[in-house]
C-alpha cells in the first residue's frame, strides 16, 4: 500500500482502463461516422467542434468517469429519439417514446420535473441525515441532466426538421439557455459532491437551478418560448457556438458559489452547522467555483469581444450587454483578490459571491429585460 | 523638504500598489460602468431634454453622462487602474523571479519551525537518497545543502504560477493600451485645442468645413454611412456628443445593389451589400465584394461592415385625386423618397415631403374585422406580434403634405386594394403628431376594381348644381305615380338633403337635423333622412355610370354597401386634412444600404493581451506553487511545507507527504 504511494505517480495515460479506451474509441468512431455522413456540408469550423469535441470528451470521460456512463446514455437516447422521428416532425405528438419521453419538449418538461425533485429530496436527506435519500438526490440531479442533454440534442435536430435552413445549435435564445444553465450548473455541482465526497450542498445550489426551471417553465407556458425560431444574421456565426457555453460555465459556477456562500454564512451562524461540511470546506469550493468560473468568463467575453469585432465592428462598444459582463467580470476579479487580503476572509467573502448572484442575474437576465431596448442585439 | 517629498512618494507607492487600492478600484470601476448601461448613450440632444428637462439636462451634460465612457473622469479611473497593476507589476517582479529562480536553501532550522506545516520525525542516520527519489516521484525540483552535520533539501513544484500573475497583470495593461489606441482620446485633445471641431449644422458633405473633416491617414476611427443602390461614397461621418465630423476615407465604395433573403417562416435571413472598391484618383474600381453581417470586408487597413439598410430614393408614380373637385378624374404626380414635390391647387400651395417607401407590408389582419369597421378605425403599424395569420398586404409610402402655412399632416397610403369585410378599399392613413398612431380612411372599390367609379359619385355628389337632378330622378322612382305636388315637395326635400350632405357630410346633416327638429321626431327624421339620402345616392350612381359610359349598376348588395360605403368615405374626406388623395400607381425602387468602417491599429495588441490574460489566470489558478523542506540531521529528519495560497488541497497534500515520509524514514 505506501509503496504504491512512494513509487512514481503515473500518468494519466498509464492509468487508463481499457474501458476508457473503448468509450474514446466509440466517441472517435461516432464522429468519424457522421464526417462520412455529413463532412461535405460542414465548413472548416464544424469540422474543427467535431473532433475537437471527441477529444474533449475523451479525456473529460478520463478524468470522471461518471461523464462516461453519462454520455454513452445520452447518445442512446438522443440517436433513438432522432431516429423515431422518421424526418417527420409531426411525429413528435404520435409517436408514442416521442410524445412521452424523447421529443425535446417533453424530454426538457422531465429535465424540469426530475430538478425540483431532486431539490426536494436533497432538503429531506438534509433535514432527516439520511445518506440513503441524499444519493437519491444525486441519482435524480443526474437523470434530470442527462433528459436535459437529450431535450436539447433531439431539439438540435428537430431545428433542421422545421427546414434545413433554420436548423441551428439549440443555445440561441433566453428559453435554450436556461436550459444549458440548468444542465452546466448541475454538472459543475455533482463534479464537486464527487470530489468532496459529500451531498449536503446540494440542498443549497439544487435551489437555484430549480429557479431556473420555473423561469423556463413560466416562459414556455404562459409565453410560447419554446418554439424554434431561425437566427437572425447577426447570430449566424461559429462565435456564438463557444462564446455561450463559455459564458454559461461562468454564469453557472457564479451561482454555485453564490449559493455555497448562503450555506457559509448559516453555517458561521451555528444554523444547520451540524448538518453541513466544515468552513474550510465550504470555502474551499466556493473559491474553486470562482476561479472556474472567472477562468471561463474571462474566455467568454473576450470571444464576445471577437465576435463583435466581426458583427458590429469594433471589439468593444460599450453597450449594455457587454458592460455588464465587464462589471460582473471585475466584480469576481475584487472578490479574488479580497481573497488574498489577510484578515478579509470568511464572512465577508462569502456576503459578497452572494451579492455576486445578483450582479450575474441582471448581467444575464436583468440586460435583455430592462435595458436590452437601448440597443437592439445584432443591429439588423 | 525633500525627505518630505521622498516620504509622500514613497506613500503613493505605496498606495498605488497595495491590494486594498486594486480591490477598491476594481468595485469603483464596475460601479461607475452602470451609469452608461441605464443612461442610454449618444442619443441626440434633444431627446435627453425632452426626457430630463432643460435643468437636469445641462447636470447631466456637464458630468458627460450622454458619453460616459469617453469622460475625462472615466478615463482617469482606467487609467489610474492601470497606473495602479503598473506599479503593482513593478513592485512584485523582482520577489516573483526570485522566488521562481530560488529553492530557499539557506531557510534557517529555527524559520522552519515556525511554519504552520511542519512536523518532525526522529530517527537515526538515513540515506538521503530516499527522501530524494520520494521528491523526484512527486515532481519535486530540489537542492541539497551541507551544514555541518546538518543535510538541508530545499524542493519546490510550480513555479509557474508566479509567471501566472506577471501575465494576467500585463495582460490587463496591455489590453488597456490597446483601448487606448483605438479610442477617440487624440481627438478629444484636438478638440480641447481647438484644432478640429464637431459640426452640429445639418449640411451637405460636402460643404463641412475643414475644421471638421479627418484625413483620410487618422490613425483610428468608427464611423458610418448610407450609400444608395448606384451611387458611392468617399467619406463616413462619426456621431460625436451633438454634432458629426467628416472622416475622409482613403478609397471610394459603390453600392451596386443590396439585398435581403428570407427564410421559408419569413424571418430576415441575410443582409448582404454588393459594394465595389473604387480608386479615387482613377477613379477605377479595384474590387468587387459581397459585405454580410458576421461578414465583413478589409481592405486598406479599413474594415468594412453590413450595419443597417433603408430606402435610397425609390421613384414613385403617382395618381393624384382632388378629393373636392366636381368632375373626379385623377393628375400625375411624380416624386421620390426623401425628396420634396409641388402640388397647386386651385387655393393653396402645398409641399409634399415622400419620407418612406415600404416594397411590402406584413400586417397582422386576424382582427382587422373588428378594427376597421369605423373607418375612423386605428390599424396598428407593422403588428408582427403573433406570427398567427400574418400576410403581405403589398407596398406603401409615406409622405407629409405641408401647406403654404407650414403647417403638415403625415400621410401612409397602401397601394393595393385590400379585401376587408369581403370588399375591396383602398386604405390611406392619415395623423398629425409623428408619435401618433394612423387612422385609415378607406375608399370603396366599383365592380372593375378601380377607384373612378367612387370618385364621380363622390363628384357628383359634392356638386350642388346637379343635385336638383339627382333629386328628381330619386323621386321618380321612388313615388312613380305620386301627385305632381307630392312629387316637388319630397324633389325639394332630397335636393336639401343633398345640400346638406355636401357641406359636410353626416356631420352637418345631424347638426342640421339637432338645430331644426324638435327632440321628439329626431329619430324618425333621421331614418327618414338616410333613407333619401341612400336612395338618391344610388341614382347619383347609376346617372355617373351613365356618364361615363359604364354598365348600369345592378339594384343588389354589392351595390348598396358600394353606396353606403361611399357615404361613409365622402363624409371622411372633409377629416382628410387634404385635398388631394395620391394613388401609387407603380414604383421603381432604389434600396440604400448602411455601412459602418472602422480602422482600429490597437485591436491586435487588445486580442494578444487578451491570450496572455487567459494563460496568466489559468497559471494562477491551477498551478500551485508549493516548497517543501527536509532538515536531516543525525537524529531526526524536520519536514516542513509552504505555499502562497493556503488552500484545502495544500494542507491534503501535506499530510500526505508527512505520511509518506513518515513511512520512509521508519524504513517500511
Ligand atoms: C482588472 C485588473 C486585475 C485583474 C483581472 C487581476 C486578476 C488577478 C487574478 C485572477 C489573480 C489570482 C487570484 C488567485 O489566484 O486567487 C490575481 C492575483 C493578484 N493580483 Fe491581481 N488583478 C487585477 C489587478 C490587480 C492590481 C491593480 C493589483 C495591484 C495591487 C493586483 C495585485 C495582485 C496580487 C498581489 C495578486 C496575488 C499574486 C500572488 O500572490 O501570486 N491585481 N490578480
Amino acid at each position: 500500500m505506501q509503496l504504491t504511494q512512494t513509487m512514481p505517480r503515473p500518468s494519466l495515460l498509464k492509468q487508463l482502463s481499457p474501458i476508457d479506451w473503448l468509450f474514446s474509441l466509440a466517441l472517435w468512431t461516432g464522429a468519424a461516422y457522421a464526417f462520412s455522413l455529413y463532412g461535405n456540408n460542414m465548413d472548416v469550423y464544424e469540422k474543427g467542434f467535431l473532433f475537437g469535441a471527441a477529444a474533449v470528451f475523451s479525456v473529460l470521460g478520463w478524468l470522471w468517469k461518471p461523464i462516461r456512463t453519462l454520455l454513452v446514455i445520452i447518445a442512446a437516447l438522443s440517436l433513438f429519439g432522432i431516429y423515431d422521428y422518421h424526418a417527420d416532425l409531426a411525429r413528435a405528438n404520435q409517436a408514442f417514446f416521442l410524445k412521452y419521453i424523447l421529443a425535446s419538449q417533453s424530454a426538457i418538461m422531465w429535465m424540469s420535473v426530475l430538478f425540483v425533485l431532486a431539490t426536494l429530496t436533497y432538503w429531506i436527506s438534509l433535514a432527516s441525515r439520511s445518506d440513503f435519500v441524499a444519493k437519491v438526490g444525486t441519482a435524480l440531479t443526474w437523470s434530470a441532466l442527462t433528459m436535459g442533454l437529450v431535450g436539447l440534442l433531439v431539439r438540435w435536430y428537430e431545428s433542421y426538421l422545421i427546414s434545413p435552413d433554420v436548423g441551428h445549435i439549440p443555445i440561441s435564445n433566453l428559453y435554450e439557455v436556461f436550459i444549458l444553465f440548468s444542465v452546466i450548473t448541475a454538472l459543475l455541482y455533482l463534479h464537486y459532491e464527487n470530489r468532496y465526497q459529500n451531498r449536503q450542498m446540494g440542498a443549497f445550489v439544487l435551489p437555484v437551478i430549480s429557479a431556473a426551471v420555473g423561469f423556463l417553465l413560466w416562459y414556455t407556458f404562459d409565453r410560447q418560448a419554446q418554439n424554434i425560431q431561425p437566427l437572425v444574421p447577426a447570430l449566424q456565426s461559429y462565435w456564438m457556438k463557444i462564446h455561450v457555453p463559455a459564458n454559461f460555465i461562468g454564469y453557472g459556477s457564479f451561482s454555485l458559489a453564490a449559493m455555497i456562500g448562503v450555506a457559509y454564512l448559516l453555517a458561521s451562524k451555528g444554523i444547520l452547522a451540524s448538518r453541513l461540511p466544515k468552513l474550510e470546506i465550504l470555502d474551499d469550493v466556493m473559491y474553486k467555483a470562482i476561479a472556474v468560473g472567472f477562468g471561463f468568463f474571462t474566455i467568454a467575453t473576450i470571444l464576445g469581444a471577437l465576435w463583435a469585432a466581426e458583427a458590429w465592428g469594433g471589439y468593444w462598444s460599450w453597450d449594455p450587454k457587454e458592460t455588464w459582463a465587464l462589471i460582473v467580470w471585475l466584480n469576481y476579479a475584487a472578490w479574488l483578490h479580497i481573497r488574498l487580503v489577510k484578515g478579509l476572509r470568511g464572512p465577508m467573502l462569502a456576503w459578497w459571491a452572494v451579492i455576486g448572484l445578483f450582479v450575474t442575474v441582471f448581467a444575464f437576465l436583468g440586460v435583455n429585460m430592462f435595458l436590452s431596448g437601448l440597443h437592439s442585439y445584432g443591429t439588423l | 523638504m525633500n525627505k518630505q517629498s521622498a516620504t509622500f512618494s514613497r506613500s503613493v507607492y505605496e498606495l498605488l500598489s497595495s491590494m486594498r487600492f486594486a480591490i477598491s478600484l476594481l468595485t469603483i470601476l464596475a460601479i461607475a460602468s452602470i451609469i452608461g448601461t441605464v443612461l442610454k448613450q449618444n442619443e441626440p440632444y434633444a431627446n435627453y431634454i425632452i426626457e430630463f428637462g432643460q435643468y437636469w439636462f445641462t447636470a447631466f451634460q456637464w458630468l458627460g453622462l450622454y458619453d460616459v465612457y469617453r469622460t475625462h473622469w472615466f478615463v482617469t479611473i482606467l487609467a489610474v487602474l492601470v497606473l495602479s497593476t503598473s506599479t503593482c507589476i513593478y513592485r512584485n517582479l523582482p520577489m516573483m523571479i526570485r522566488e521562481m529562480r530560488s529553492y530557499r536553501e539557506n531557510a534557517t532550522e529555527q524559520s522552519l519551525r515556525h511554519f504552520q506545516h511542519v512536523a518532525e520525525f526522529p530517527v537515526n542516520n538515513i540515506a538521503p537518497e530516499q527522501l530524494t527519489t520520494y521528491l523526484d516521484n512527486q515532481g519535486y525540483h530540489y537542492k541539497q545543502k551541507q551544514d555541518g552535520d546538518h543535510l538541508l533539501i530545499a524542493a519546490k513544484r510550480g513555479s509557474a504560477n508566479r509567471l501566472g500573475y506577471i501575465f494576467t497583470h500585463s495582460a490587463i495593461v496591455l489590453i488597456c493600451i490597446g483601448g487606448l489606441i483605438d479610442s477617440n482620446i487624440p481627438l478629444k485633445i484636438e478638440q480641447t485645442f481647438g484644432w478640429k471641431k464637431i459640426e452640429t449644422r445639418d449640411l451637405a458633405e460636402s460643404q463641412v468645413p475643414a475644421i471638421s473633416r479627418l484625413s483620410a491617414n487618422n490613425l483610428s476611427f468608427r464611423g458610418n454611412v448610407t450609400i444608395p443602390e448606384g451611387s458611392s461614397a468617399d467619406v463616413v461621418f462619426l456621431n460625436i456628443a451633438d454634432g458629426y465630423m467628416v472622416q475622409e476615407l482613403p478609397f471610394k465604395i459603390g453600392l451596386n445593389k443590396f439585398h435581403i433573403e428570407h427564410y421559408t417562416t419569413g424571418q430576415p435571413k441575410m443582409f448582404a451589400s454588393d459594394i465595389t472598391i473604387i480608386d479615387k484618383k482613377t477613379n477605377r474600381s479595384i474590387l468587387t465584394h459581397t459585405v454580410t453581417v458576421n461578414h465583413p470586408l478589409i481592405y486598406d487597413g479599413v474594415a468594412i461592415f453590413q450595419a443597417s439598410f433603408g430606402d435610397g430614393g425609390t421613384h414613385l408614380n403617382l395618381d393624384g385625386w382632388n378629393l373636392f373637385d366636381h368632375n373626379g378624374e385623377p393628375f400625375p404626380v411624380t416624386g421620390s423618397i426623401h425628396d420634396n414635390s409641388k402640388l397647386a391647387t386651385d387655393d393653396t400651395q402645398y409641399t409634399i415631403e415622400f419620407s418612406d417607401f415600404r416594397p411590402f407590408n406584413i400586417e397582422n389582419l386576424g382582427d382587422s374585422k373588428k378594427t376597421m369597421h369605423d373607418t375612423r378605425a386605428v390599424m396598428g403599424g407593422n403588428a408582427v406580434a403573433d406570427k398567427k395569420d400574418l400576410h403581405n398586404v403589398g407596398p406603401s409610402f409615406q409622405y407629409k403634405l405641408r401647406s403654404a402655412d407650414g403647417q403638415a399632416k403625415e400621410y401612409s397610403n397602401y397601394m393595393l386594394p385590400m379585401l376587408l369585410d369581403k370588399r375591396w378599399y383602398l386604405l390611406s392613413g392619415m395623423r398629425d403628431e409623428p408619435n401618433q398612431a394612423f387612422q385609415y380612411i378607406r375608399f370603396p372599390l366599383d365592380p372593375e376594381r378601380t377607384l373612378s367609379g367612387f370618385m364621380r359619385l363622390r363628384g357628383a355628389m359634392l356638386d350642388k348644381t346637379r343635385h336638383p337632378e339627382i333629386a328628381q330622378r330619386f323621386v321618380a322612382s321612388a313615388i312613380p305615380d305620386a301627385p305632381a305636388d307630392v312629387k316637388n315637395k319630397l324633389t325639394d326635400s332630397a335636393t336639401k338633403v343633398l345640400d346638406i350632405f355636401a357641406q359636410g357630410g353626416y356631420k352637418s346633416l345631424s347638426e342640421f337635423i339637432e338645430a331644426k327638429i324638435p327632440l321628439a321626431d329626431r329619430d324618425n327624421a333621421a331614418q327618414t333622412y338616410l333613407k333619401i339620402l341612400e336612395l338618391a345616392t344610388y341614382q347619383a350612381y347609376v346617372l355617373t355610370q351613365a356618364q361615363a359610359h359604364q354598365p348600369a349598376p345592378k339594384m343588389d348588395d354589392e351595390t348598396g354597401w358600394f353606396i353606403r360605403d361611399s357615404l361613409n368615405s365622402i363624409s371622411d374626406i372633409f377629416f382628410y386634412g387634404a385635398p388631394v388623395y395620391l394613388q401609387l400607381a407603380n414604383y421603381d425602387e432604389v434600396q440604400a444600404t448602411g455601412l459602418q468602417l472602422t480602422r482600429s491599429p490597437g485591436k491586435n495588441i487588445v486580442f494578444g493581451g487578451s491570450a496572455l490574460l487567459v494563460l496568466g489566470v489559468f497559471s494562477m489558478f491551477y498551478i500551485r506553487e508549493r516548497r517543501l523542506w527536509l532538515l536531516i540531521k543525525q537524529n531526526s529528519v524536520l519536514f516542513a511545507m509552504s505555499s502562497n495560497r493556503k488552500t484545502l488541497d495544500f494542507n491534503n497534500e501535506f499530510a500526505r507527504h508527512e505520511q509518506d515520509i513518515a513511512d520512509i524514514v521508519k524504513g517500511k
